[in-house]
């Protein structure tokens, strides 16, 4: 509970969230089933799934794979996945030479349609600020040792361009169908903080 | 009638020190952590349409806020500073409603301001999204050494100040898109061509770097050739 406020004091930003959304609402301006429409589409249906069945359709479909390499927009759409912050999407692939990850140092720009909303780790201002100036230090910080023997790119999202990280499919993964490797696939490994694991 | 607002800087952290080590990973944390970070997300999202803005103006009325608005609350907390400055800059609401509106929620006693006459920006789109067809050719060819400018204009840029006078080359030629510096304040959509560029680390941090390469979008106004 907040106690009483007098308007020299500063506001709580819970209930400063509530007395924007009670203006508003008030004024007819907004409609609360829209905003609860909103939250529910990126709490319940926009993640990093979608992502997960992208990466899986490219481990097991070389033509897929190709297309997705040559036009990272249009191929996810053939799973469905469009809508906000996937304007374009550009899908860059790890392998035996080189690491991906990806960062927006302005803001935390970030693939929606893909991976849905930002993670807390994504939006820290260590991340944003560092990962472009330290990025092996940063990721070995995170959990994940770069090998010595690949080089490291990092993306930094400053236009509407969205990258992607296609992750190495896993030593061990060779039996799996798509729909095996699917749970496989993590978040942070196509963002590029951590790679995928063998089962 | 636009008034250009400076960034205040704080935004545009790419290469500064002094926010300590990196932030662990926590595979089961939900979508929003509170109630109001959900509540924010969609207000923000919403007052966009209600003040007749866009996103590079929501994204500059973020770039606007001091440290402590910027950082204090997170992610979705400057998104709704963010908000409430994009409903004020089009007089959707008058400065002090909101904090009145909660001194009365809380329980105490405040005036309100009365609602405004709203001034929303002369503007339009010409299209939906960001993305622009036009009929220049690219200037720069992937593989062209180029600068990036040094940005001295006080109002919105996605030009970061760790690039800003350094070298690198076209990687990639992105689609043409409109150009976040004028479409921000409303001034013109300026659509042109957006390159994928290549910095080596070392150009960008010195030769004690580590050794990595550092891609990054780079609007065409934002570069020169160095060839």
């Amino acid at each position: 509970m907040t106690s009483e406020l007098t308007v020299n004091d500063h506001v709580p930003i819970q209930l400063r969230t509530e007395a924007l959304e009670d203006l508003l609402v008030e004024r007819g301006l907004i409609d609360r089933a829209v905003m609860d429409n909103f939250i529910k589409t990126y709490e319940q249906d926009v993640g990093p799934l979608n992502g997960a069945k992208v990466v899986a359709k490219a481990w097991t479909d070389p033509e897929y794979r190709e297309r997705l390499l040559d036009n990272g927009t249009t191929a996810v759409a053939e799973l469905g996945f469009k809508g906000p912050q996937g304007e374009h999407i550009v899908v860059v692939q790890n392998s035996a030479d080189v690491h991906n990850v990806v960062v927006c140092t302005l803001c935390s720009c970030y693939p929606w349609p893909l991976l849905g909303l930002p993670p807390a780790w994504y939006k820290d201002p260590a991340y944003r600020s560092r990962v472009v100036k330290e990025p092996r230090q940063v990721l070995s910080e995170m959990g994940l040792d770069v090998p010595e023997s690949k080089e490291i790119k990092v993306w930094d999202s400053s236009s509407e361009v969205r990258f992607f990280v296609l992750p190495e499919r896993p030593a061990g993964t060779d039996g799996l169908s798509e729909e095996e490797l699917v749970p496989l696939i993590t978040r942070d490994a196509m963002v590029g903080v951590a790679v995928v694991g063998s089962p | 009638m636009t008034t250009i607002q400076p960034a205040s800087g704080i935004a545009d952290m790419g290469g500064t020190d002094g926010w300590g080590t990196a932030p662990t990973i926590d595979p089961n944390e939900k979508v929003f952590k509170e109630p109001w970070e959900g509540r924010a997300f969609a207000l923000s999202l919403l007052s966009m349409r209600l003040s007749g803005t866009n996103l590079d103006a929501f994204r500059h009325s973020m770039n606007r806020l001091d440290r402590e608005h910027y950082i204090d609350d997170g992610y979705y907390g400057r998104w709704l500073y963010g908000a409430e400055n994009l409903l004020m800059d089009s007089d959707i609401i008058a400065p002090g409603t909101v904090e009145a509106r909660a001194v009365n929620l809380s329980g105490g006693h405040a005036d309100e301001p009365p609602a405004p006459e709203p001034h929303k920006p002369d503007y339009a789109p010409t299209a939906a999204g960001s993305l622009r067809q036009i009929d220049a050719e690219p200037t720069f060819a992937v593989g062209q050494r180029v600068r990036a400018k040094v940005q001295q204009a006080p109002g919105h840029t996605r030009l970061q100040h760790y690039i800003q006078g350094h070298v690198g080359t076209v990687a990639i030629i992105e689609p043409p898109q409109v150009l976040p510096d004028t479409h921000a304040h409303f001034i013109a959509e300026n659509a042109q061509w957006v390159y994928t560029v290549a910095f080596d680390s070392h150009e960008l941090f010195g030769p004690d770097a580590e050794r990595f390469t550092l891609n990054t979008d780079c609007y065409e106004d934002y570069l020169e050739d160095a060839s």
